[in-house]
């Protein structure tokens, strides 16, 4: 198979000015230096990208991924390193760039297609089908001003997806339409895919780079760190990512008059290993490290689990399970242990809390102590809520025939 | 190597953009086109009021026309100036009006310069139109020149599209072009014959005792030479001096030149400077 895309030992160097003063003046006044601080954005990335391929961008915000694509586009020149492309390019950048508000939907499908490099006859032959695809057949002679911002792209995504590319680059476009439309447009990937289309994809969306592509680039601050097929490279982050979490340390408010300290909470797996991630159904154990700096009589510990949101999931206290020691010193761990963690995937924070009996005095309140993700487990459960209710389904059908 | 098929494209983003910017200018204004008229006939009311009731300028009768209608004369050089004013301004803020688009699709960026202002030749194309039946009407017949005025607009193209390019790139990296511009096309205004004749411009001044050869200084600006081609060709109806044409073809494809070299030259970083 030969190489759609080859990038070799590509830099490209951005500059941060302090103040951008673009008037001659200043120019002038500085003798032409202008003050600035070199930013890499890319660091000697070399890659090649065979042709029928999706390859898929992960990484950081800022890491340079957008700035990679651009690159392979033409629209930013490297500093340094060379690139070099078969074939026809079509960059789904921003959908819609170049449409004119005041021109209707027909006007701009043929201005847009121009500007991605169609001639006339080509989109007089594809025109149906992109408004079909757009589903916009009943706005196509109003202005594009009138149209609501799903509306925009889909028209845009339509006429850039019809052009025909070779390879395809694709940048984080695709969050702005319905569900609907969404799916039509994985569709069409998968269509354009199986036509042996090279696309290149830059998400977040680590789902859809997973189902999506067959290898996936991370990029992490410019430099290409891993190369390799879709779920070894996308595991191999996420494990980068969570590490970094764990360090964050205490993410949210703390307050509290400090005769026992909550000193942390941990979330254990099922071999006592401080974790941030879990399974849907694992058993788990949240555990609080508690110091008592002086005798405190009757403390009642309380444990929460929030969305990021701040939805308030569940809030057990050991008061209510009749669990209170009479008096504690020095220092210690309570455990909530839970044998089948039934929320749903999705990041969450934990908060743990001492308090005295009646809940009136707070010695120490952390707030978001902990904050963890859970992946997919059992039961199985994706299609959308927070938590499961761990219930088996059981179809019966009526017997029509007794 | 640019293929066949990317020049046809090329050519019809071309016409596409130009058609945008045409579209987009009288979209929505109840007169439209004809807007483009109504300008130059406001600005040719106000100078004849001005020049010729006012200030009492004379004109020489057409050479061997014999025309004799300053509104007449003066459209003459006002409408190949508007061309250039209005092209050099639309095409010195292209690159600008269009970041979002420089920054988000890779096309050739000087079709957007190119396309600005090729719009304008529209409009200068329809103005010379309606000029030219109402110079029939006042009696100059005019037609068989109109293939030389054809060429004549195609050489100022070039010279304007010259300076667009060489100014819209200027203007990305220092936006005080633009308010230098303004300056300058107003002191260029008054340099060049329009609302008066080229004869009232000495051949020579008296300086520190020295005899400044004005008139030659002073035709070194190529509008001079295409205002007073345009007279010749629609006011006069005479061919104008070769070596003024020579003189208009040589600037304008010196203007060009610099400016796709100065354009390419800077073109790479544009789409991290806009
Ligand atoms: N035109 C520019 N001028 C200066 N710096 C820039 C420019 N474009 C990008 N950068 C910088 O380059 C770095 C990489 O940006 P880039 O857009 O490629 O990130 P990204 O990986 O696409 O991030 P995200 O996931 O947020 O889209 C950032 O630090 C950004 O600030
Ligand atoms: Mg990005």
């Amino acid at each position: 198979m030969s190489a759609a895309v080859t990038v070799d030992a590509v830099s490209k160097r951005f500059r941060l000015y302090q103040e951008r003063n673009q008037s001659l003046k200043a120019t002038l006044m500085r003798r032409g230096r202008s003050r600035y601080e070199e930013h890499w954005a890319l660091r000697d990335v070399s890659l090649e990208i065979p042709s029928g391929t999706t390859f898929g961008f992960i990484g950081e915000n800022g890491s340079g991924k957008s700035t990679l694509l651009k690159c392979i586009a033409k629209i930013l020149r490297p500093d340094s390193g060379h690139i070099s492309v078969e074939g026809k390019v079509s960059a789904l950048l921003e959908l819609g760039a170049g449409f004119h508000p005041e021109l209707s939907g027909r006007e701009n499908v043929y201005l847009n297609g121009s500007i991605l490099g169609l001639g006339r006859k080509e989109l007089d032959r594809k025109f149906d089908d992109i408004v079909a695809f757009a589903g916009l057949q009943r706005f196509i002679d109003s202005p594009v001003k009138n149209y609501s911002s799903g509306m925009y792209v889909r028209l845009g995504f339509s006429v850039a997806i019809n052009v025909g590319p070779d390879v395809l680059l694709v940048d984080e476009v695709l969050a702005v339409g319905d569900e609907q439309f969404q799916r039509k447009c994985n569709e069409k990937f998968l269509q354009l895919k199986a036509d042996g289309i090279t696309i290149v994809i830059v998400t977040h969306d680590l789902a859809s780079v997973r189902s999506l592509c067959d290898v996936v680039g991370w990029v992490d601050e410019g430099r290409l760190r891993e190369v390799g097929a879709a779920d070894e490279v996308v595991d191999a982050y996420l494990d980068h990512v969570h590490v970094g979490r764990a360090d964050e340390g205490g993410l949210g408010s703390r307050w509290g008059s400090g005769e026992v300290v909550v000193e942390r909470l941990e979330v254990l797996n099922v071999s006592g290993e401080p974790v941030t991630r879990a399974r849907t159904g694992d058993p788990v154990t949240f555990r609080v490290h508690y110091a008592a700096n002086q005798p405190v009589e009757r403390p009642v510990f309380a444990m929460a689990v929030h969305t990021l949101q701040g939805v308030e999931l569940t809030h057990p206290t050991t008061r209510q399970s009749g669990l209170v020691p009479e008096r504690i010193d020095g220092n210690g761990v309570v455990d909530l242990v839970v044998d089948r963690l039934l929320l749903l995937p999705g990041t969450y924070d934990a908060s743990a809390a001492v308090t005295d009996y009646a809940a009136l005095h707070t010695y120490d309140h952390r707030h978001r102590a902990v904050r963890f993700d859970v992946d997919p487990g059992t039961p199985h459960e994706t299609d959308g809520g927070l938590v499961s209710l761990g219930g088996t389904w059981r179809v019966a059908p009526l017997r029509s025939d007794q | 190597m640019a293929t066949l098929t990317e020049l046809s494209n090329a050519r019809e983003l071309m016409v596409n953009l130009t058609l945008r910017e045409l579209r987009g200018k009288y979209k929505r204004s109840l007169l439209g086109w004809t807007w483009s008229l109504f300008n130059p006939l406001v600005t040719m009311a106000i100078f004849t009021v001005v020049f010729l009731v006012f200030l009492r300028v004379r004109i020489p009768p057409g050479d061997p026309s014999g025309m004799n209608v300053f509104a007449f004369y003066l459209l003459c050089g006002l409408l190949p100036w508007n061309f250039l004013a209005n092209g050099m301004n639309g095409g010195m803020t292209a690159l600008i009006n269009n970041a979002t688009l420089i920054q988000k699709v890779y096309f050739p960026r000087e079709i957007l310069v190119a396309a600005n202002v090729a719009s304008w030749l529209v409009s200068l194309f329809i103005e010379l139109a309606v000029f030219a039946v109402a110079l029939l009407i006042a009696g100059n017949m005019v037609l068989p020149w109109l293939p030389a005025v054809v060429v004549l607009v195609a050489v100022q193209a070039v010279f304007v599209v010259g300076l667009a390019l060489l100014l819209s790139v200027l203007n990305v990296y220092f936006r005080d072009v633009q308010h230098l511009m303004a300056i300058l096309l107003q002191l260029w205004f008054y340099s060049t014959p329009i609302v008066y004749p080229l004869t009232v411009v000495p051949t020579t001044v008296e300086l520190f005792g020295f005899d400044l050869p004005l008139r030659a200084i002073y035709e070194l600006n190529p509008m001079v030479g295409f205002v007073e081609a345009y007279r010749d060709l629609l006011y006069d109806l005479r061919v104008p001096a070769v070596g003024e044409i020579a003189y208009l073809l040589a600037v304008s494809v010196a203007a060009l030149g610099v400016g796709l070299v100065v354009f390419n030259r800077l073109e790479p970083k544009l789409a991290e400077e806009l």
